[in-house]
């Protein structure tokens, strides 16, 4: 799988000289399938069809000299979460088993303006609801590092499918940690980006005030690649916000030389997998080295950011999939006898139980009585998390930790034990409570020989800094 | 605070949804232990703290008052479980 090896930005290049054609792109990527996906699972529909269909349309238009973009070319996988038209988008659930969308998701329509190539849709934890991608009702994604452990979730399917070699790119969405830990356990780059940076029309809603659409890739310039195709505005998402594109040059010339980075004690400290705290120690000097000034500081608000980052979640899933009701779209219980049968038979067959257990758990904190010591109180400390790094960033350019407590978890390990895994979200869900962008980079692996990642999370919308960080630090380590 | 089976039955009726016996015992169990830890945020004093619902301070959003064709009937009905022309078909919702 010789041309699995390019990067993504390599492969556009030769199909744009012409060296390549996207057919035989899309061909190695289908070969590439065929081959791991019964080890892998990592997706849940390929759309062969549709995506032939499109390799000839952009052949033509590369062929016309039509300047597309510098991923011109490149398959990429899309997490089943994102609405694709014509290929059904389940979202990981029974409930959407049989679901077609009858349009496209923006970012969808913004890969096809640049010449991208969707070549399938990727497993996911339910409805982004988990951590291990064990919670899909349709496949059995594995850990390509290792086939006995998960990939992380909730976009296992993405991560795993780009770090197995099935695909140069994918598409993930991030509530909570969803395409950084998944991308640290397969030991590949993901980009979270600042909350309304990238449109989620077309994305189905988890918690609204959280969810983000970004790239997972090999690297970190490929992931700034993709990002930029896909910051921008777009009037169907009112959450989206006006931002300048990102400056790819600024990327590259990026340098770390005067730059401040923070390091908060409380990412360091108890239940933080021995190997793993070294492993990013070890990036941590190593970013030094770069000409990075490093700094420990406090951030004790973060004892307090998992519990409110449930509570908030769970109370926007439970409004946003109260529109599973068994009548318009979705998995339709038969022989019902009233109205209300029809929805409680619809959800109850429909969703798994941790979806299930998240809609009750959002419809106590919203509910009369405990609305005020729950839900906002959840959301006063959601003041404080972005507070605290608002404070952080008047000193710092950047701040850095671990992306999870431990590499990778063994199958089955997690699902006996909700709140076990929730505690494990602890250094990812305040960047999504502040609103904020953050990069999961490899940094090495355990024992075990499972990758570690690295988290750096970033100011509102420098995304730049991040990628530019993620460039340098791999520049650096392919030298070694 | 406890988390009662009759808690249980209490927020499946608000979800709409319904647990089989043993899902409803493992719920129970769960929501305990989710809630216990949830409690935590007690200690904290959030007094005069304005709460905050969305990360960046957007209001009103608009578009131009520009006129966009919506979607056609049969797309919007082509998910439909159960549909009778161009309507969702639903059970009896009257006596």
């Amino acid at each position: 799988m010789e041309l699995l090896e390019l990067t993504a930005l390599e492969l556009s290049a030769k199909i744009r000289v012409g060296e390549l054609t996207v057919r035989e792109a899309l061909d190695a990527a289908y070969r590439a399938i065929e081959l791991e996906e019964p080890r892998i699972h990592a997706f849940v529909s390929l759309c062969k069809e549709q995506a032939y269909a499109e390799a000839l349309s952009v052949q033509e238009r590369i062929d016309a000299g039509e300047e597309l973009s510098p991923l011109a070319g490149v398959p990429i996988a899309v997490k089943d979460n994102i609405c694709t038209k014509g290929v059904r988008t389940t979202c990981g659930s029974r409930m959407l088993e049989g679901f077609t969308p009858t349009y496209n998701a923006h970012v969808v329509d913004l890969l096809e303006q640049a010449g991208l190539v969707v070549i399938g849709k990727t497993n996911m934890d339910e409805f982004a609801m988990g951590s291990t991608t064990e919670t899909s009702a349709l496949a059995d994604t594995r850990n390509p590092v290792d086939a006995e452990r998960v990939p992380g979730g909730s976009s296992g399917g993405s991560a795993a499918a780009v770090a197995a070699g099935e695909v140069w790119l994918a598409l993930g969405s991030d509530t909570g940690g969803s395409i950084r830990q998944p991308s640290a356990f397969c030991g590949v780059t993901g980009l979270k980006p600042t909350y309304g940076s990238v449109s989620r029309y077309g994305l189905v809603a988890y918690a609204s005030s959280l969810d983000q659409i970004g790239p997972i890739g090999k690297n970190a310039a490929d992931c700034a690649a993709l990002y930029a195709i896909l910051r921008g505005k777009d009037q169907r998402d009112a959450s989206n916000m006006e931002a300048e594109p990102l400056d790819i040059a600024a990327v590259e010339g990026y340098r770390l030389t005067g730059k401040k980075i923070g390091m908060p004690r409380e990412f360091f400290g108890e239940g933080l997998q021995a190997d793993v705290a070294a492993r990013v120690q070890e990036a941590a000097e190593k970013l030094a080295g770069l000409g990075a000034e490093m700094e420990e500081f406090d951030l004790p608000v973060a004892k307090y950011a998992v519990p409110a980052y449930y509570i908030i979640a769970c109370a926007e899933a439970c409004s946003n999939l109260s529109r599973y009701d068994g009548i318009k779209y979705g998995f339709s219980a038969p022989e019902s006898e009233d109205l209300r049968s029809a929805y409680v038979n619809s959800r109850s067959q429909g969703f798994g139980m941790e979806v299930k257990r998240r809609i009750m758990l959002g419809n106590f904190v919203l509910s009369s009585g405990y609305y005020d010591s729950y839900y906002k109180k959840a959301l006063q400390v959601k003041r404080l998390v972005q507070d605290a790094f608002t404070r952080a960033f008047e000193k710092y350019d950047m701040v850095l930790g671990p992306v999870y407590p431990t590499t990778a978890l063994k199958r089955g390990e997690g699902l006996s034990d909700p709140l076990k895994l929730y505690l494990g979200d602890i250094y990812t869900v305040m960047v999504n409570l502040a609103g904020l962008p953050a990069i999961a980079l490899p940094c090495g692996a355990d024992a075990d020989g499972l990758p570690v990642g690295l988290q750096l999370i970033g100011k509102p919308f420098d995304e730049g800094s991040l990628l530019g960080a993620g460039r340098v630090y791999q520049r650096k380590a392919q030298e070694n | 605070m406890e988390v009662t089976r009759d808690l249980v039955l209490y927020l499946e009726r608000l979800a709409r949804i319904e647990l089989g016996e043993g899902e409803r015992e493992t719920t129970q169990r769960d929501l305990r232990d989710i809630l216990t830890y949830m409690n935590t945020l007690g200690e904290l004093d959030t007094n005069g703290v304005e709460p905050l619902s969305h990360a960046f301070p957007v209001v009103n959003v608009m578009r131009a008052d520009e006129v966009i064709p919506s979607r056609e009937p049969a797309e919007i009905l082509a998910n439909a479980p159960n549909r009778k022309g161009n309507c969702f078909r639903v059970p009896k919702t009257v006596e």
